[in-house]
């Protein structure tokens, strides 16, 4: 009996542990310039990756696997991903949301829907001129920006440093 | 011979410092001569009565270098009867992106119905002078004397989505401005873009 009930028990964690890793689609929250700008200046312990794309942008889908093993390996860390998806509006049902369903994507979603871009674009980084893929590493007493298409090992070493810094 | 070394190191360091941060508003724009959709060479001088030019990165793939294809075209039209025809530049690797091979914008330009020349920066050398980053980028060039000045450096508008929720045309303005006989104001603006697609930068 107490052998069925342990079993019982651990199937439940392990269905439990699953299901929070199917993407719920509706936490892609579309939120304006103003409304994203407290994710982009916590100051806590945790390091946090908030990344600017589209699933429209090559480069941006190339490097997601990297920021996703990433997140992955740094799980029981304080570290966070944010992923800022530029896509459009009109786009947030008909591609978006099946490209983060298809794609498995665990990480927070928004939807930045703001058009007058030169207003807030300096406020996320000054040296950003708005190209995508964009991401915006930062902590409590450091916030770097990078403009590359990532690979995991890059982005591991600096995720990896960033974390352990005191 | 330190003398020359030094002088040397001088100036590699500022032909490396032109490439690298491209132009400010204020500097003077270098000719460039760029294979358009037509397979002819175009420069400045083709455009001998000019007083300057909308010099624009843009390419064909890119979802917000499409959502401007139309405005350009009214830009064109509008604003080379007052001196400034548009000139665009594909600045884009095709091998990284294939929507950008030149056989595309031959035929993008011709369902689009482009206005304005259409060329390729099939060597990556014109777009890195400029500093352009992403598609599209603008840069407004005022010909002054036998020099053309950069006077504006950024935006189409501020709004891709809806040509007709714009509330401030920036290039319009800063065109205005500059047949009015003033400074444009802004004269730098920002926007989300596609990243130019270059071997180099990965």
């Amino acid at each position: 009996m107490k052998r069925l009930i342990l079993i019982l028990i651990s199937f439940l964690f392990v269905s439990q542990t699953l299901s929070s890793k199917v993407p719920d689609t509706k936490r892609i929250r579309v939120l304006n310039y103003d409304q994203l700008e407290p994710y982009l200046n916590f100051r806590n312990d945790t390091v946090y990756l908030v990344n600017f794309w589209a699933t429209w942008c090559a480069p941006c889908i190339a490097e997601l696997p990297a920021i996703k093993a990433v997140e992955e390996k740094y799980s029981d860390k304080k570290f966070k991903v944010l992923l800022v998806s530029l896509d459009m509006l009109g786009h947030l049902k008909s591609r978006l949301t099946p490209f983060v369903l298809s794609h498995k994507i665990t990480s927070d979603v928004f939807l930045l829907d703001d058009p007058n871009q030169n207003r807030w674009i300096d406020k996320v980084d000054k040296s950003w001129s708005g190209e995508i893929p964009f991401t915006l590493i930062y902590g409590k007493d450091f916030r770097d920006s990078y403009t590359q298409q990532f690979d995991f090992k890059t982005l591991d070493s600096i995720i990896n440093r960033k974390i352990k810094m005191p | 011979m330190k003398r020359i070394i030094s002088v040397v190191s001088i100036l590699l360091f500022a032909v490396v410092a032109a490439y690298s941060s491209g132009y400010n508003v204020g500097d003077k724009a270098t000719e460039f001569k760029l294979k358009n959709i037509d397979g002819k060479l175009i420069s400045f001088s083709n455009f001998y009565d000019a007083k300057g030019f909308v010099v624009v990165f843009t390419c064909n793939g890119c979802p917000y270098a499409q959502a401007y294809q139309d405005r350009l075209i009214e830009i064109d039209k509008k604003y080379k009867l007052k001196g400034y025809p548009v000139i665009a530049i594909n600045p884009n690797d095709p091998a990284l992106a294939p929507d950008d091979s030149y056989d595309k914008m031959v035929s993008v330009a011709k369902k689009e119905g482009f206005t304005f020349p259409y060329l390729t920066d099939e060597k990556q050398e014109v777009y890195r002078q400029y500093g352009a980053t992403r598609t599209p980028h603008v840069y407004v060039l005022q010909k002054k004397g036998s020099d053309f000045v950069v006077q504006y450096i950024g935006a189409i508008d501020d709004n891709h989505q809806d040509a007709t929720k714009v509330t401030s045309p920036f290039l319009a303005n800063a065109l205005d401005a500059l047949i009015a006989g003033s400074m444009p104001e802004p004269a730098t603006t920002k926007a989300i873009g596609c990243g130019i697609k270059d071997k180099r930068k990965k």
